[in-house]
């Protein structure tokens, strides 16, 4: 399912602002995530739901795969995976 | 049931005599809620693991006792946070709740256990248990560490509002844990649940279950606790951009150093004491067939698989440890980048790590790898790595071949270098296999990598001892079936057809005629009809090779016997030596490993094709390393 009724290309545009633009500490609120239906579902069950904020926290040597808090929870993401979660 | 409300189950009546059939209950809730201490807690010793046919997810099993002369079933099914299954585990969860599972009738009740500390979120996976329409014990868990951080919940609001009974408990503080068992006991497993006062949304919808169990959340005065500090200091050090992978490498060398070294004393006691056994069952055993089917086939064929399990224990004990406390996700982040780069992801760097013990725990531990072709390719290339019953072979071949020249002062000679060198060729097969595999058969479907951080907890001793006991099950289990029965077939060859009346020399047995009729085949790298019997028996463990080569040139049998390695200088050429080095460091000789892969991967077909790649893998690299050195 995506998260947004309005269907974005697939491959994240450059203006669109996403998880990976946040620095370590920096909070935002999620708008949609531009992923298949079936990986969209399972990064909301995690706690990536549009409309609540996430924070990003610690990572991996080398800035990737990244931890991020949402939702009383903290999930790593790669930056490829990252980077399809679109921020308001 | 009408005033069934609040924490309390107590107020059920009591059935009036045993049920004639036990019940199962199953134990549902999203990873790292607490579901195996709870089922620990609950079944204590009385569990059994079981493999779901068709499917390589273990399932664990336990009878619970309720008083004289009842008991109830309970099963502790794979986390999930949805019953929209994704991974295998997860659709076994589904298929058992939904009754569809073969080999299990659906569960007569369900107790959801959730993390209290995260209710708000974890509370979304009540609406679709609940709507399964079975009764279901809500299970409030981590009570202790919900009070701790000031956070509160009103229990008997939750059970109201759900109609359901909810026990607000700490399974690992084993507070609260007796209303669970009332629930057990209670008449509650079969009566028809009611339906919930607050309307179910539709489960599908992610956002909406989340809003539905904020609600609920909210009309039950939950507070949300504080964040947890400890968690959060800890991270500041293990995942600090510094120091957080300088910790992972001295947990990393320490887990390495402790199962190469600290097992090193066990693993003598246990084959001590196998050979001290074996001699009183000889000298209580008249001579003959009997004797010698027992004492040489029986006792030190399993007895030399047998050896091995300090070392895999020691492996798990420290797995628990990392896994339980949490840290086991932090070292998967830090891992993944670098095993990205081979296809692979976070998860596989422990079971790869372990495998420089030993392939089997290695490939058991692949079990926390979700995506299956991750998985897979994980169990494929982890016989690649040079475990330890590698190590008596190099070390025989190298002391016989390789004369010591330092290199690098005292500390590094020329035959450490060897060493290293046939490490390094383990591991790059590793990564040249994995790239092939994760390019070609096991290419994964893009499927996003998404690693939860668990709060870092203390691990309890008895889960820790729990799951010890279940390893050691599993790999004496195959020790006294699959083993054993190879150890028979190899002593069986070894020692038939009798020359008048006496068992035959090693030439002239069967074994001796199987390693005439491979010669041919082996010619090529150099191996003579003797080595073909090593390799032979070698698939009961690789070391056995040195056992074997000491049998038939009738010498002791060690690694560091002078003259075992006078008789192979006499019997390899330096290109054989070397062609049997390669061939050691990259042939899945060894049926244990056979065994498990076959057992974990649900069938003969990766065994078949793993055993086969890489024996041609090791033949064609030992051709050439004979033809080059010689």
């Amino acid at each position: 399912m995506q998260a947004d009724g309005n269907k974005p290309s697939r491959d994240a545009k450059p203006e669109c602002r996403n998880l990976t633009a946040l620095k370590r500490g920096e909070s935002a609120t999620l708008d949609r995530i531009d992923l298949p239906e079936d990986d969209a579902r399972r990064l909301m069950e995690l706690g990536f739901l549009p409309g609540h904020s996430v924070t990003s926290s610690h990572a991996a040597p080398g800035g990737d795969p990244r931890v991020f808090r949402v939702d009383g929870s903290e999930v790593a993401l790669r930056r490829e995976t990252a980077k399809h979660l679109i921020l308001r | 049931m009408d005033d069934c409300h609040g924490a309390s189950t107590a107020t059920l009546p009591p059935p009036a005599a045993a049920p004639a059939r036990r019940h199962i209950v199953a134990i549902v809730g999203p990873p790292n809620s607490g579901k195996s201490t709870l089922f620990n807690r609950l079944t204590g010793l009385r569990q059994k693991v079981a493999n779901f046919p068709g499917v390589t997810v273990e399932h664990r099993m336990g009878r619970v006792k309720l008083d004289h002369h009842r008991e109830v079933f309970v099963v502790d099914l794979p986390g999930v946070y949805s019953l929209q299954p994704r991974t295998e585990d997860e659709r076994v969860t589904h298929d058992v709740l939904a009754g569809t599972m073969e080999s299990l009738p659906r569960p007569d009740a369900v107790m959801l256990i959730l993390d209290s500390t995260n209710l708000s979120r974890h509370l979304a996976l009540a609406a679709p248990i609940l709507s399964l329409g079975l009764p279901t014990l809500v299970i409030l868990n981590m009570a202790d560490d919900l009070d701790r951080r000031g956070g509160d919940v009103n229990a008997a609001e939750l059970s109201r509002q759900l109609s359901t009974p909810v026990a607000l408990i700490s399974a690992s503080k084993n507070v609260g844990v007796e209303q669970v068992l009332e629930f057990l006991s209670g008449g509650t497993l079969t009566t028809v649940p009611k339906a919930p006062l607050i309307q179910l949304p539709v489960i599908q919808d992610v956002p909406k279950c989340r809003d539905w169990a904020a609600n609920l959340s909210r009309s039950t005065e939950y507070r949300a606790p504080a964040p947890p500090m400890w968690t959060r200091r800890l991270d500041a050090i293990f995942l600090h951009p510094v120091i957080g992978p300088l910790v992972f490498l001295a947990v990393v060398i320490g887990v390495f150093q402790t199962i190469f070294t600290g097992a090193r004393p066990l693993m003598d006691a246990v084959q001590a004491a196998i050979a001290t056994s074996g001699g009183w069952i000889e000298s209580a055993l008249p001579e003959g067939a009997l004797r010698s089917l027992i004492v040489d086939g029986i006792w030190s064929g399993v007895g030399s698989v047998i050896v091995f399990l300090p070392q895999i224990l020691l492996l798990f004990l420290f797995i628990g440890i990392l896994e339980d406390s949490g840290y086991l996700a932090r070292a998967a982040l830090i891992a993944d980048r670098t095993m990205a780069k081979i296809g692979l992801q976070g998860k596989s760097f422990i079971p790869l790590l372990s495998a420089y013990a030993c392939a089997v725990p290695a490939i058991m531990a692949t079990r926390t790898i979700e995506n299956k072709r991750d998985r897979i390719a994980t169990i494929l290339i982890a016989p690649f790595m040079t475990c330890s019953a590698r190590l008596p072979v190099y070390t025989l071949v190298i002391a016989a071949f390789i004369p010591e020249k330092p290199l690098l002062g005292i500390f590094f000679g020329t035959r450490a270098a060897a060493l290293l060198g046939l490490y390094a060729l383990g591991f790059l097969a590793a990564i040249f296999t994995a790239r092939i595999l994760k390019s070609t058969v096991l290419k994964s479907t893009r499927s996003p990598f998404m690693l939860e951080m668990p709060p870092y907890r203390w691990p309890t001793l008895r889960s820790l001892a729990l799951r010890l006991l279940d390893r050691s099950k599993v790999f004496l289990r195959r020790a006294g079936t699959v083993i054993l029965a190879v150890a028979i077939i190899l002593w069986f060859l070894s020692s038939f057809p009798l020359k008048d009346g006496k068992a035959p020399e090693i030439g002239d047995s069967f074994a001796g005629s199987i390693g005439h009729f491979v010669e041919p085949v082996l010619k090529p790298l150099g191996f003579n009809w003797k080595i073909g019997i090593g390799l032979i028996t070698s698939f009961a463990a690789r070391e056995v090779i040195v056992g074997t080569l000491g049998t038939i040139y009738a010498v002791d049998g060690t690694s560091e016997s002078i003259g075992l390695q006078e008789a192979l200088r006499h019997e390899l050429s330096p290109g054989g030596a070397a062609a049997l080095l390669i061939f050691f460091a990259f042939a899945m000789q060894c049926m244990s490993t056979i065994a498990v892969v076959r057992r974990e991967t649900g069938g003969w077909g990766w065994p078949v094709v793993q055993f086969a790649y890489m024996t041609l893998f090791a033949y064609v690299f030992a051709f050439l390393a004979y033809r080059i050195v010689n």
